[in-house]
């Protein structure tokens, strides 16, 4: 980047993590993790496999929840309204309701294209034809597949190919608005040529949303995202942005998983 | 590699290959010792009661001559109770696998319940007869009506519409489930929105199934009391006043074909053996169509359900 960078703590935030630890059972899987998630701007988590990443993600839109014996302990604070999203009074649901996801694998539900996107806004009640086909037309233009499908919206969804129905995928994390949108290695099932357009998305998506991205993929990281951090063994090693994090990381760790001589 | 290795290769391979030719034959021999079997029971049922399979047949009461006789009040009653069966059986199994699965704490309770339901279904169907006898009969004073023999299937068949619907629910991906959560849905609204619709094939093959075992029983239908020898039918349900639909039929004392069956085997007269295999392939019969029905729906729900 040839401008300077502005200083860290002068860039708006969406939501801080802090001293947050989590346990699966007996597990202590993350350690006392403090980190900021920049407005509109993209985050990559990377580290080697079992680091933490993907569960610190699943945090944030409270995923943890559905299966018993899990436990948080410190903060997720989402701004502008400061709430903690791992608050014991506050309702997981509501989290997930402002906060969406893309997941490893494009999980489209066995119904048509139109369904899976318009699902979210169902829950949200929203059930009037208009306003539905208009948010399904935003949410697929939003996530660049409208040409593709616009003639095939009560296909089902299972005929699109691997990289559409991620596209697909994200559109339907998008109709709902989210204040952040979590990605959890979204291209790690895809080709390269797939995996090109969902990472140019990526960068377009970022002037409207917030977006955290867990990668294994340490390019990817370097292509799409702003800020990175790395984590190892449920820890949050170093964070800054990519460039700095990627040419000159200040911890010996971070630099060791960069160059590729670990991990 | 030299050629003298690669003979040696090929001489292992075929050496390995002929256990694949040994467990083929087996298991073709044992298929076929099983389907034989089957089919000369039905081509012989057949051939016994060829001459009685006539219209007449299906819509004439049982009879002291054995060339009157037919199974008009076992069809109907058969009918009938597997109404019951299947009204009593499917809500309350369904909704107690989605419970077991969707929502039920994993502790020592629902283990417990977990193992038993298992174990229910291997309880013999004449323990359901005594349960029956003495619960509806008896206490509830439903009499050896319709509803008490439905009611007592439905107890029989529970647990395994209870474990299809588990199984079918389980098969659901876990990142199905996962995204549809994200979103911000309830459980009842995955449950609603998802879990059921992607169910429903594997729930109606086991309830269907749980339904052929059910129209075959006759121990617990004996106990509660059917009587052997019925020359009317149950009131209609359906009726010419206001409000057109009668439950006076539920009350009814009724005959199922597996009893029809039973009675004119047990009579000395062999014109009775006739009547006996006759009904006896429709019995079959009726249960081979509702399998053949299971699978024809599966098929037709899962074409639309792939992940």
């Amino acid at each position: 980047m040839a401008e300077p960078k502005p200083a860290l703590d002068t860039l708006p935030i969406k939501a801080a993590a802090r001293r947050l630890n989590f346990y699966y059972g007996d597990f202590h899987a993350l350690k006392t993790i403090d980190m900021p998630i920049h407005d509109k701007r993209v985050t990559a988590l990377i580290g080697p496999s079992g680091c933490g990443k993907s569960t610190f993600l699943r945090c944030f839109n409270r995923m943890h929840d559905l299966y018993p014996g899990n436990r948080y302990e410190g903060e997720i604070r989402l701004l502008p309204d400061n709430v903690n999203l791992l608050d014991k009074g506050v309702d997981p649901i509501e989290v997930r309701m402002r906060l969406s996801m893309v997941f490893q694998k494009p999980n489209p539900f066995p119904k048509t294209i139109f369904e899976n996107i318009a699902y979210g806004l169902r829950v949200r009640n929203v059930n009037k034809r208009a306003i539905l086909e208009e948010k399904v037309e935003e949410a697929l233009r939003g996530a660049a597949l409208w040409n593709e499908v616009k003639d095939r919206l009560h296909e089902q969804a299972f005929n699109l190919s691997g990289g559409q129905q991620q596209r697909l995928c994200i559109a339907r994390a998008l109709a709902t608005q989210p204040e952040i949108l979590l990605f959890d290695e979204p291209t790690s099932a895809l080709d390269p040529i797939a995996t090109a357009s969902i990472e140019e998305l990526i960068a377009e998506l970022k002037q409207k949303v917030t977006i955290l991205i867990v990668t294994h993929n340490m390019q990817q990281a370097a292509r799409v995202s702003d800020f990175t951090a790395y984590m190892y063994l449920g820890e949050m090693i170093e964070f800054g942005w990519t460039d700095d994090i990627f040419i000159k990381p200040t911890n010996p760790q971070t630099e060791a998983y960069i160059t590729g001589r670990f991990g | 590699m030299m050629p003298q290795e690669v003979s040696e290769i090929r001489m292992l391979i075929a050496r390995h290959k002929r256990w694949d030719v040994v467990f083929g034959i087996l298991g073709l021999v044992c298929l076929a010792l099983g389907l034989m079997t089957f089919v000369t029971l039905f081509v012989d049922m057949l051939l016994d009661g060829y001459n009685r399979l006539t219209p007449e047949f299906f819509t004439s009461f049982p009879s002291r001559r054995s060339g009157q006789a037919g199974i008009l009040s076992a069809w109907i009653g058969t009918t009938l109770v597997m109404l019951v069966t299947a009204v009593v059986a499917v809500p309350l199994g369904v909704a107690a696998g989605i419970y077991l699965e969707e929502y039920a704490p994993s502790n020592w309770v629902t283990h417990i319940i977990e193992i038993n339901i298992s174990n229910l279904a291997g309880v013999p169907s004449i323990v359901y007869g005594l349960l029956a006898l003495g619960l509806f009969v008896y206490e509830f004073g439903l009499g050896q009506s319709i509803a008490t023999a439905g009611l007592t299937l439905a107890l029989l068949i529970l647990p395994v519409v209870i474990v299809a619907t588990r199984e079918a629910i389980r098969a659901i991906p876990g990142a199905i489930r996962e995204a549809a959560y994200a979103l911000g849905a309830t459980k009842w609204q995955v449950v609603q929105g998802h879990i059921l619709p992607y169910s429903t094939g594997g729930i109606l093959t086991g309830v269907i199934i749980g339904m052929a075992r059910a129209i075959g029983e006759t121990a617990p239908i004996i106990t509660v009391g059917a009587l052997t020898f019925i020359a009317f039918l149950p009131p209609s349900p359906v009726g010419s006043e206001f409000p057109f639909l009668s439950f006076e039929w539920l009350m009814s004392p009724f005959t199922v074909m597996p009893i029809q069956i039973f009675n004119w085997t047990s009579r000395p007269d062999p014109a009775f053996q006739a009547n006996a295999a006759a009904a006896g392939f429709i019995l079959v019969f009726m249960t081979l169509a509702m399998n053949g029905l299971a699978i024809w729906l599966r098929l037709r729900i899962r074409r639309n359900i792939k992940w």
